[in-house]
């Protein structure tokens, strides 16, 4: 008997791995095309990040700032990513999303409305005209589950609850996926002539954060090991306001859409100290100026009790905040006792969002391994240094279409399943059977410290010193987690899937860490406090990371490519040299 | 704890520290799966603010890292952590311990109406199939996709659900009398409803309603409604509209005769 005939095996054109709303995307799209389809993620479907998403998709349909166009959104994204974008996804982002939104109200979505009858649209910070589509501050729920309703009634098989854990190749190109059910720890196989990683973020490998438990960077891990490349690591997103109290909820996001309705930040003197850090934007600034302003008030010793800021909305009257922000005002007063239409929320940064990820082809979000794509939060390159809010919405639908229309024709052109390697397969299994075997400690006790540290040396004020003692401990963390010792049977066992979520992330901290040593400037969400100024020079390539043949990490700069002079004119001199 | 994302040596101690208070709970988690179990009992210490889900984090990540239970957004928007705490049907992430008499043990277990898988985890798969069965949004063909918010904001009502199931779990139809194939339980009438009164769509889904679905077993108890933590007024606003509909439709002879003339 081969090995293969121990194994469940599924076979389809096109195997999307992440349900959130790049994966249904792009399995949509790929399903529409012709291709079977086999969509997998780690939680039942609906679930993923995206239906957590707030404030809105960001998209020039132009309903209530006429002169919006695609122009204006593609120069916002562009100087809120610091120049380091790749300009081609930027563009296309920009031109594609009024169309990807307008779809999904064909599709039965219900955006909030204008008097004349159409798409409602909110500022944004570092949106230069009122661009978010949004409902209420639930605009992920309405976008996955239109996007789960549609997906269903294609006929995409979607196995939940499943959890890949190794990307197999044969002959240099992808032949298929490994993985666990969650429900009983069985190994399962896919084989599929090409496959879409759509698995979101990292956040989890930070103490604060909004991120679920999914977000443990397995999509970016498991393609560095199939040969693919991270791009711009060092750029994780704080998000200025989390809840910072009471202690349960730390982290917890407090939509931008606060201040979009007109929120206003102040410190513990009452000062709106926006003033000083953004005077033009104010509450309205990006993301990374935001979070450093309130860092930066607390550590000046002006920090509300629980070391934040005051967010407050109230003067906008209960019945509006109730109706424009129905979950702010719920998740504060049950989780927190404040009745926020009277008074101000305490809020502080929390780990958001990961702007670096894979590197792929700005058209067809192919990664450098042949049959693998990737789209969503994994993938890098449209957000640069900084992502605007609202960007990851529209990145999905725009670059999970794309995914999905070139996965499809890469599985047409490439029409026979590949072989799977029996001995690839062997070393898979045993990659998740070893820790039953092991005499080490509790994995959650090296996912703490593991939190810890990122949280305290590769926050968001760094320093080499603290980057380079946070690259000593990763290795030892790694050790550490090598050994982990797992208690029970392999049936929905958290502690064994922590496990493995853990190689992963701590991999891909290391690839944080290191590439937040070699940018020794500061832009976008990277801060270095021995390096405080962006050095134009800087601005000129973007960290690449790889494993060399031996399996050692490198990391890289690679040139950015230029940006074409029809959209450099949309720049002024003066923003072009400044970058 | 501490909350600020300040590094431990910048923070001045007056603002982080809170003064975690040492009490303890008592809880007892069902723990075993399809073939059976049993109540085991864990003691937490409680810091404020802290809801059930924290407790069942702080047991996997203290006591039993195998203890099995589903979450994604700890903040009532994802619909994963459905349990019966105390013999009720609630989000885990949303039930506050100061709700709770501390004195007491609290009970928690999960969903009775759905084959339990592992601990806190059960097999709601059956949900999904009777999804896939409603038909899809069909809008109006020419339509210039205006539509007003006081048109939608009923439609929006039902399409805040996080399909946590707690009120598939709770109806009697489903609980008690297991009419799950017939029978497609408060979930789908309201997504039914979310279709059927979006002020664009054309699909007829009435008969389905009566036949496939089985609308007619709910007798309006509003246990459904009772239990919704996305408030959603299940029964009166989606379920007895649909009824009506269903019942002009298939019960009244003379709307019949109008219908037949003046079609849908
Ligand atoms: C609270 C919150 C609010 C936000 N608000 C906004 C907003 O208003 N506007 C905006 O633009 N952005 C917002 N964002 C960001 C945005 O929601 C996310 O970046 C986006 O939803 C990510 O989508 P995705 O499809 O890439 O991944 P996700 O939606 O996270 O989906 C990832 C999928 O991959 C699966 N998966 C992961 N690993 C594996 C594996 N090993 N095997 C199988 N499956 C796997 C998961 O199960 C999941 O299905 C917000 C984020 C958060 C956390
Ligand atoms: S009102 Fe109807 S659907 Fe709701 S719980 Fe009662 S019987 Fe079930
Ligand atoms: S209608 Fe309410 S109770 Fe039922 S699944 Fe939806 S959110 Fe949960
Ligand atoms: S964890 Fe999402 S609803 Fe409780």
């Amino acid at each position: 008997m081969s090995t293969l005939d121990r194994f469940e095996i599924h076979e389809h054109d096109v195997l999307v791995i992440g349900a959130g709303g790049a994966g249904l995307r792009a399995a949509i799209e790929a399903s529409a095309s012709g291709a079977s389809v086999g969509l997998v993620c780690k939680s039942l479907l609906g679930k993923a990040h995206t239906v957590m998403a707030e404030g809105g998709v960001a998209a020039a349909v132009a309903n209530v700032d006429k002169q919006d166009n695609w122009q204006t959104h593609y120069k916002d994204t562009i100087k809120g990513g610091k120049f380091l974008n790749n300009w081609r996804m930027a563009q296309l982002h920009a031109q594609e999303s009024p169309e990807r939104v307008l779809e999904l109200e064909r599709w039965g979505a219900l955006f909030d409305r204008t008097q004349d009858g159409k798409i409602l649209q909110r500022p944004f910070g570092g949106h230069s005209y009122k661009r978010l589509c949004h409902v209420g501050d639930r605009t992920g729920l309405e976008m996955i589950r239109t996007l789960q309703d549609r997906g269903v009634h294609l006929g995409i098989n979607v196995y939940m609850e499943c959890t890949i854990t190794k990307l197999l190749k044969d002959d240099g190109k992808i032949s298929g996926a490994f993985g666990y059910w969650r429900e009983n720890g069985r190994f399962v196989i896919f084989k599929a002539k090409s496959i879409i990683l759509a698995t979101g973020g990292v956040g989890k490998a930070y103490k604060v954060t909004s991120n679920s438990w999914e977000y443990t960077a397995d999509g970016q891990v498991l393609a560095y090991h199939a040969g693919a490349e991270f791009l711009d690591t060092e750029f994780i997103q704080f998000h200025p306001t989390g809840m910072i109290w009471p202690p349960g909820v730390i982290g917890i996001l407090v939509t931008e859409a606060v201040r979009g309705e007109g929120g206003i930040l102040t410190n513990r003197e009452g000062f709106r100290f926006m003033q000083k850090y953004d005077p033009e934007r104010m509450e309205l600034s990006t993301r990374d100026v935001v979070a450093r302003a309130i860092y930066t008030e607390n550590k000046e010793g002006r920090g509300t009790p629980h070391g934040g800021a005051f967010l407050d909305i109230s003067h906008k009257g209960a019945d509006y905040i109730k109706k424009k922000l129905p979950s702010m005002y719920h998740q504060f007063k049950e989780l927190a006792d404040v009745d926020i239409t009277t008074g101000p929320m305490e809020v502080g940064p929390t780990c958001h969002y990961s702007m670096g990820g894979l590197r792929v082809d700005a058209e067809t979000t192919s990664t450098s391994v042949p049959g693998l794509f990737a789209c969503g939060e994994v993938a890098a390159g449209l957000h640069g240094a900084n992502r605007l809010g609202g960007n990851s919405l529209s990145d999905l639908l725009v670059f999970g279409r794309r995914a999905g229309v070139h996965a499809a024709e890469y599985s047409k052109k490439n029409s026979t399943l590949r072989k799977i390697n029996e001995q690839d397969l062997q070393q898979a299994e045993k990659e998740m059977t070893r820790f039953f075997e092991n005499e080490g400690e509790n994995p959650y006790m090296v996912h703490q410290d593991l939190q810890e540290l990122m949280h305290n040396y590769v926050g968001i004020f760094r320093t080499e010193d603290d980057l380079k003692y946070a690259i000593e401990n990763l290795k030892k963390l790694k050790d550490r987690a090598k050994t982990v010792k797992i208690d029970g049977s392999r049936m929905y066992n958290p502690g064994w899937h922590m496990a493995y979520d853990l190689q992963s992330m701590i991999l891909y901290s290391e690839a944080i860490a290191k590439c937040a040593i070699q940018r020794k400037e500061s832009r976008g969400a990277h801060s270095r406090i021995d390096y405080p100024n962006t050095d134009p020079e800087c601005g000129k390539w973007n960290s690449i990371v790889k494993k060399s043949s031996d399996g050692e990490m490198i990391v890289e700069k690679m040139q950015l490519t230029e940006m074409p002079q029809d959209l450099k004119k949309l720049f002024e001199e003066k923003e072009l040299i400044k970058k | 704890m501490t909350s600020c994302t300040l590094k431990k040596e910048e923070r001045s101690e007056h603002y982080c520290e809170s003064h975690s208070s040492m009490k303890i709970a008592t809880f007892k988690v069902f723990r075993g799966d399809i073939n059976g179990g049993a109540e085991v009992e864990y003691k937490v210490p409680v810091e404020e603010g802290m809801v059930v889900l924290d407790a069942i984090h702080y047991v996997q990540k203290n006591i039993s890292p195998d203890l099995a239970v589903r979450w994604n957004c700890k903040a009532a928007k994802c619909g994963s952590c459905s349990a019966e705490v105390n013999g009720k049907p609630r989000l885990m992430c949303k039930s506050r311990l100061d709700d709770f008499d501390l004195s007491k043990e609290i009970r928690v277990y999960p969903m009775k109406s759905f084959p339990v898988i592992k601990d806190l985890a059960c097999d709601v798969s059956w949900n999904f199939e009777v999804n896939k069965k409603i038909a899809p949004f069909t809008p109006k063909p020419d339509t210039d996709w205006k539509m007003s918010q006081r048109d939608i904001d009923r439609v929006q009502e039902f399409r805040k659900c996080i399909e946590c199931f707690a009120c598939q779990n709770v109806c009697h139809v489903i609980r008690e009398h297991d009419l799950k194939p017939k029978f497609a339980g408060p979930r789908f009438f309201v997504r039914v409803a979310g279709l059927e009164m979006h002020p664009l769509d054309t699909a007829d889904r009435l008969e389905a309603l009566k036949d496939d679905m089985g609308i007619g077993f709910c007798n309006i108890t509003k246990c459904c409604t009772e239990v919704c933590p996305e408030d959603i007024h299940i029964t009166d606003n989606a379920i007895i509209p649909l009824k009506e509909r269903v019942v002009d439709r298939f019960y009244d002879p003379l709307k019949m005769f109008f219908r037949k003339i003046w079609g849908k």
